[in-house]
């Protein structure tokens, strides 16, 4: 069933993607991960939907999706460069019960997220904050350089104030200034470094690009954790490219 | 309903071929899978048509490769909205591995290295609609596309075209597999747009 959302408000989070905050009456609420499609009708009713990943927390009334805008895009670029306050949007959802976290998980958390993949990631972070959770959460955020970074503040507001969540970067291109690790893709050093152990049995959570995902997941199970423990989900153009 | 999103009116890719309703055109080749992409070496890999209890039937990779194969093409339709045309695949087609199973099923679940999981009614499997597909456009198929060899039932949604398939259990009674379990449609045509339960 399609629902009829109205834009509350826009924020750009870098000079590609851009938050959009609805509020969405009949809602029927979400779980952290999970995604809305959304849809846009030209004037002579041709259509085109797109999926996007919800980044808010759980709320009965308005939800927030980050959208990137890809060069070649027919949905992000209207999203993320025509949309005005007080439009209204048609979306389904929430969809998927698979990449989810649920408040009543406690187990440790691993994150690992690669560039705009990181929205479905941020949404289970800020669930675990507002539900009040104790799971421990470790995020691994690869981004191609400092300024691509989504949510970085309040990231790391989150993880100063609550020792149960860790965060650490890693850089594919360009590295802040004094940044010791040279820029370059995910490897196993970094994994061993910055992520949990597979004998604290983590469930993890990777999110990004195809040839991102395939390269962290694969660490993951080369150093032990159960591919049945790695939940993936590719991001992307069309869901990811080869 | 019709809510215009004003200045909105898309590229409209694709929009002189005949497409499944909600589908756009692509011509790269998403990859979506619930979990790593599992390591299968081809002297251990091994596929078996089964009814849960005894196997009816069972190929080593040789003995699958010395199967007729046939070279198709084939569009294929993802429930997450992209399509990809005209794909030239290779494969053997289930009739040829099904031919000697005597079997009264109507329901088959088809069984993935990864413990992924799918159904379809056994007559979607017959009749030149499904193969056991190891080539992609005259490739070896990728690990991350399903290789060494995937099902492919082109007529369903690709949720449905089991990637690193190993075996098919034929079954009296229908039974839900992993995606058909987590809210996705049962059948999944993607003409009739059964993406999801309810649809």
């Amino acid at each position: 069933m399609w629902r009829v959302g109205t834009v509350l408000a826009l924020h750009d989070e870098t000079a590609s993607a851009r938050t959009i905050t609805l509020t969405v009456p009949g809602w029927p609420g979400h779980v952290a991960g999970q995604h809305v499609d959304v849809r846009l009708t030209a004037a002579d009713g041709y259509s085109a939907v797109r999926s996007y990943s919800i980044a808010s927390a759980p709320n009965q009334r308005r939800i927030e999706i980050t959208v990137e805008r890809l060069p070649d895009g027919e949905v992000s670029p209207y999203l993320t460069q025509q949309v005005a306050v007080s439009d209204r949007l048609e979306l389904r959802g929430p969809i998927g019960s698979w990449f989810i976290w649920r408040a009543q998980q406690t187990e440790p958390i691993q994150l690992i997220a690669g560039g705009s993949g990181i929205v479905p990631l941020m949404a289970m972070v800020r669930s675990r904050a507002s539900a009040d959770s104790a799971a421990p959460f470790r995020l691994l955020y690869s981004v191609r350089e400092p300024a691509a970074a989504l949510y970085r503040d309040e990231l790391q507001a989150l993880s100063s104030r609550d020792s149960s969540v860790s965060l650490s970067y890693a850089y594919t291109r360009a590295t802040p200034p004094g940044w010791t690790r040279p820029p370059g893709r995910i490897d196993d050093a970094l994994i061993a470094e910055t992520t949990w152990p597979a004998s604290l049995e983590p469930t993890c959570y990777v999110c990004g690009p195809t040839s991102f995902v395939e390269n962290a997941a694969g660490l993951l199970t080369a150093c032990g954790h159960r591919p049945d423990r790695i939940r993936t989900e590719r991001f992307g153009p069309t869901g990811g490219r080869k | 309903m019709g809510v215009i999103s004003r200045g909105f009116s898309g590229r409209r890719i694709g929009s002189d071929v005949k497409l499944p309703p909600g589908q756009y055109l692509t011509t790269d080749f998403p990859v979506l899978s619930a979990g790593p992409t599992p390591d299968i070496a081809l002297d251990r890999w091994e596929f078996t048509i089964d009814d849960g209890r005894a196997v009816s039937g069972r190929w080593d990779w040789n003995s699958f490769r010395d199967l007729p194969a046939e070279t198709f093409t084939a569009d294929l339709h993802c429930v997450t909205r992209w399509s990809k045309l005209g794909a030239s695949w290779k494969g053997v087609s289930l009739d040829i591995m099904l031919a000697g199973v005597k079997t009264n099923a109507q329901y088959a679940l088809a069984r993935s290295y990864g413990d992924y999981t799918t159904n379809l009614p056994l007559p979607d499997l017959l009749n030149g609609q499904a193969w056991i597909a190891f080539q992609f456009n005259g490739e070896d198929l990728a690990p991350e596309h399903g290789g060494p060899a995937r099902l492919l039932v082109p007529h369903l949604y690709l949720w449905k075209s089991a990637k690193w398939v190993r075996g098919i259990t034929l079954l009296p009674q229908d039974r839900p597999g992993f995606w058909e379990s987590l809210g996705y449609h049962n059948y999944g045509d993607p003409w009739r747009e059964q993406r999801y339960q309810g649809d």
